[in-house]
């Protein structure tokens, strides 16, 4: 539509695409050798790529650079992205099916592409003027360093500083400003529309395709995996084909250097869900790995934990209705849900159970634990022939898991030290400064060979393959480190067939809850002072989901109002502590 | 903190940076290296607000690394130091510079030569005048290196001399050397600093070549300009000029007094004292015995014999002529609360006898002086002294004895 030749057969300009994206007449069936530039991808087989027209001169240019548009490059991430999922185990269905709906959806809901008039008029404002020479002339043209100042990632102001005054004095088109033909718009989008696409919401869409797909991995593994470099993010622009040039503003859009919060990619995926209007999500039922039952069972696993505490999760869950389908399924725009972080959820639930049974007060706790010693010490013999479960004594699986996690965070602090931001890929912010950049990395490629070779005979390893677990404890160990087989026997007491908690007490974290809307969380973790056990347990799920305990925290509030909700508005009958 | 799972690039450097530092004063090299190679990235974000940026900790690192690395070699460390002078044109002299006192640690004196000429070549726009200090040093450091040069064909030539030999080329290149360096010495010298080798150097030369006066003039400024930062060896510089000139006792004398007033405990204290006790000026003579006394109050004199002969034998002095006794009574009352436990101890006099009887000779007249016959020192010393059957212990008996009331006096 924007091929204004005259076609060399018929002479007439009235062109279509062919499937394989080349042009020919539609008068005279004549093809041309000349193809649209277009990022094709799997993703948009059979539809009419009208996509981006904006009504300027497609060109090729002379360097081999062709023209592109931002989205463009963020359909190439998301494609990578969700490539990397589909390696790593998740159902093929999700990128042909799942994802690129929702991509296209976004597209045309924020008038990018698929839709009559695109919002690219005023591309034209900052396109090549051709009697004015200076680049600052126009009152319309937004200050370089105000663009720059409008994109979310890092930048160092001298950099930018630097990069504005050289701009200043050339007389050039826009792609000094981006390799990319939108890139200054971009930015310049308005701060309303919030919805405008970042590094970090591609991993809102695809969490938001994996929980459509109910794919067993949750939000804090996924952003577990891209830290850990198995699904692309940082750097991933190096995968963009030769003649996607990337310079200038598309840095400031591309290059992350910024490990993703949860709270955000959370926070967008849920608006992003509401924007795109989509309906109700499929069902998380209890067979669903999203399920708390599920995840409980994961997490009391990698914890170390006893099976046997599962039946209480069980029980917790099924109490305060946290495992219905409709708690647990998005349903986009329902504004009166709160909603649901799976996986700490799960986790808040542990440590609720844990409370009940241990009550982790510093002091009741290590008292069962030293009955359970106690037992084991006498049942040596008997134990193992009759039942062959020990006591589990809460002080060995402290000193068991604390000492793994110490050893754990170490590692996770070393590698933070460690982590590499940069790639082969060298960046120009213009292709004035290409050479001093490139210079630049010949001399840190250099540099890091001369002192690589003098680290640690034990190089750095290719990175290891993405797992689930992050702990793992084999029954198998004969030092007895192993604690899922190990029962709960001397905490708990039969009464009328049920069992019971051995534990009256229990101690709410917080008598009031805060109005998170308000102040961004349910009650406030830092403040107070809570048992030095509360904070281990908190600590340990807060290193296997890397979130603040904070946000765990929150959780384990809510569950025990609504756990405790008839207590707390009813008089105590039992002897319950209460705790600021 | 650990509970932070929030990650950006500023944050992991300066993490990476408090590794680096870790492993650097616990002399892990290897693993300094290993987080180098991680931080070295840096290069390629500006940092130009920070007070210290990314180049120049590549550059203090890896030197450090490079110079304590077991696996690193010398030419590894030069190829390193090239790179690094790419790296700030800022601060191309100072890596020059250090670069050369890495060499000549090295003992290799010829790169560092060749080195220090290429950085004197170097020019590069309005950064030459701002770098104007390192050039002077860097000149400097070159003359240093030619007054080596010369020193050895001084050597040669005097060897030669002997042997009957006249070697015209050694001579002539000798004076070379030495034009040469002293050119750059003495611009050096003129800018406030301590320049201790550079002064001692420059001064060598004149004096081989007869230019006493300069030598003088030279030695004058550096200890009495009070430009330059106050530095004891500028006064023992002069003084050891002077006295090699045969200079008189008066300028002798004048060159030690502000040593006296910045470092009271200077070796060169007993010179002084011995040449004040003698001198016939009452001033210079009480000044002498200010001089012994504060040298005595470092612990680090406490049992050099020598200056407690000096003391002994002014004290003496005084004593016998009966003469200015109030000297001894105003020195000694500064001191008279804590010389006794801290040198006249009944530990220290047996410690004394044991180790060096003519220390504890010294010691004990003056402690009969001041604190009387009946104290702890002198009556040990004296009693060993006189078991022992030494005459000369029995002599000092008797004079303590003889000169008793003095002790009253002073103490009174």
């Amino acid at each position: 539509r924007d091929f204004n030749e005259r076609c060399a057969q018929c002479s007439e300009v009235n062109w279509g695409l062919t499937d394989g994206g080349g042009f020919y007449c539609k008068s005279c069936h004549n093809v041309t050798e000349r193809t649209r530039e277009v990022v094709n991808t799997d993703f948009v087989a059979n539809s009419r790529v009208q996509t981006i027209s904006k009504g300027l001169k497609k060109q090729e240019k002379n360097d081999g650079s062709c023209e592109w548009y931002i989205c463009e490059g963020f359909q190439l991430v998301l494609k990578k992205q969700v490539e990397a999922l589909e390696a790593l185990g998740v159902c093929p269905q999700m990128k042909d099916e799942i994802l690129c709906n929702f991509w296209r959806c976004y597209l045309q809901k924020t008038k990018q592409a698929y839709c009559k008039r695109p919002a690219g008029e005023t591309v034209k404002a900052l396109s090549v003027c051709e009697s004015s020479t200076d680049v600052d002339s126009d009152p319309e043209r937004p200050s370089l360093l105000h663009l720059l100042s409008l994109s979310e990632s890092e930048g160092d102001l001298q950099t930018d500083c630097s990069f504005a005054s050289s701009l200043s004095k050339v007389s050039e088109s826009t792609s000094v400003y981006s390799g990319s033909v939108d890139g200054s718009l971009y930015l310049m989008k308005s701060q309303k529309e919030k919805l405008r696409m970042t590094m970090p919401m591609t991993l809102s869409f695809c969490y938001m395709a994996l929980l459509w797909m109910r794919e067993p991995i949750t939000l804090s593994e996924l952003l577990r995996f891209v830290v850990e470099g198995h699904i692309p993010y940082f750097n991933v622009f190096q995968h963009f084909p030769e003649k996607m040039k990337l310079c200038g503003l598309d840095l400031k859009i591309f290059c992350v250097e910024s490990w993703p919060v949860y709270e955000e990619v959370f926070n967008k995926m849920h608006e992003l869900a509401a924007f795109l209007d989509l309906p109700r999500f499929p069902d998380i039922t209890e067979s669903c790995f999203l399920h708390p039952d599920m995840l409980c069972m994961k997490y009391l696993m990698e914890a170390n934990l006893p099976d046997e505490l599962h039946n209480w999760t069980c029980r917790v869950v099924k109490k305060i209705g946290i495992g219905e389908v409709d708690f647990l399924t998005l349903t986009p725009g329902n504004k009166s849900t709160r909603k649901v972080k799976y996986d700490v959820l799960a986790a808040a639930v542990i440590v609720v159970v844990l409370k009940l049974l241990f009550l982790l007060d510093d002091h009741y706790e290590w008292l069962l634990s030293e009955f359970a010693e106690e037992r084991n010490k006498n049942n040596t013999e008997v134990c193992t022939f009759y039942s062959g479960s020990p006591y589990f004594e809460f002080k060995k699986w402290y000193e068991v898991v604390k000492h793994s996690l110490d050893v754990e965070q170490k590692k996770l602090d070393e590698e933070k030290a460690k982590y590499l931001w940069r790639c082969e890929k060298p960046l120009f912010y213009s292709v004035k400064n290409k050479s001093k950049v490139l210079k630049r990395r010949q001399m840190v490629v250099n540099l890091q060979n001369q002192f690589g070779k003098l680290s640690d005979s034990v190089q750095r390893a290719e990175k290891p393959n993405p797992s689930s677990f992050q702990l793992s404890w084999s029954e198998e160990n004969t030092d007895g480190s192993c604690f899922h087989g190990h029962s709960l026997k001397g905490i708990l007491q039969e009464k009328c067939g049920f069992l019971r908690a051995m534990n009256p007490d229990y101690w709410l974290c917080t008598v009031k809850l805060c109005n998170e809307k308000l102040c961004g969380h349910l009650a406030h973790y830092r403040e107070v002072e809570f048992p030095q056990s509360y904070h281990f347990v908190l600590g340990l799920f807060s290193f296997l989901l890397r979130i603040q305990p904070s946000y765990i925290h929150d959780e384990v509030c809510m569950i025990e109002h609504k756990l405790f909700n008839k207590k707390l508005y009813t008089k105590l009958k039992y002897n319950t502590v209460l705790r600021k | 903190s650990s509970n932070e799972h929030k990650l950006n690039f500023k944050k992991s450097k300066e993490t990476c940076l408090s590794y680096i530092q870790d492993a650097l004063l616990q002399k892990q090299w290897k693993r300094a290296a290993e987080f180098l190679t991680c931080y070295i990235e840096s290069l390629e974000k500006d940092y130009s607000r920070e007070h210290i940026g990314p180049s120049e900790m590549i550059w203090r690192i890896g030197t450090e690394i490079l110079w304590h690395h077991s696996q690193s070699s010398i030419k590894e460390f030069n190829c390193f130091m090239e790179q690094m002078k790419t790296l700030g044109v800022k601060r191309y002299l100072k890596v020059c510079l250090e670069h050369v006192f890495h060499l000549l640690c090295n003992g290799q004196i010829d790169e560092a030569y060749q080195n220090l000429s290429l950085a004197e070549s170097w020019r590069f726009g309005e950064q030459t005048a701002i770098q104007d200090k390192e050039m002077k040093l860097i000149q400097a450091y070159r003359g240093l290196l030619d007054y080596c040069s010369w020193s050895k064909q001084k050597n040669i030539l005097l060897e030669h001399g002997e042997d009957g030999f006249s070697d015209l080329a050694v001579e002539q290149e000798m004076h070379s050397y030495f034009r040469k360096a002293a050119v750059n010495l003495k611009e050096i010298i003129k800018i406030p600093g301590v320049w201790d080798i550079f002064v001692k150097c420059y001064v060598d030369l004149l004096e081989f070549y007869g230019d006493h006066n300069e030598a003088h003039q030279v030695l004058n400024e550096y200890a009495y300009n009070s430009k330059f930062p106050a530095n004891p060896n500028a006064h023992v510089y002069l003084y050891q000029f002077l006295k090699r000139q045969g200079e008189s006792k008066k300028s002798l004398i004048s060159a030690l007094k502000i040593l006296h007033d910045i470092v009271p405990s200077h070796e060169l204290m007993i010179d002084f004292n011995t040449m004040l006790q003698k001198s016939k000026k009452r001033k210079k003579r009480r000044l002498g015995l200010e001089v012994i006394f504060s040298a005595l109050d470092y612990a680090g004199w406490k049992e050099n014999a020598k200056a407690w002969s000096c003391l002994a034998r002014q004290m003496k002095q005084i004593v016998i002529s009966e003469k200015h006794l109030d000297w001894i009574k105003q020195e000694w009352n500064s001191r008279k609360d804590w010389w006794p436990a801290f040198h006249f101890s009944r530990y220290l006099a047996k410690r004394n006898w044991q180790e060096n009887k003519s220390l504890s000779y010294e010691k004990a007249l003056v402690a009969g002086i001041l604190l009387g016959k009946d104290c702890k020192y002198f009556k040990y010393i004296s009693h060993q002294g006189c078991k022992a059957q030494l005459k000369r212990f029995r002599m000092l008996k008797k004079f303590v004895n003889r000169h008793s009331p003095v002790y009253l006096r002073i103490s009174g």
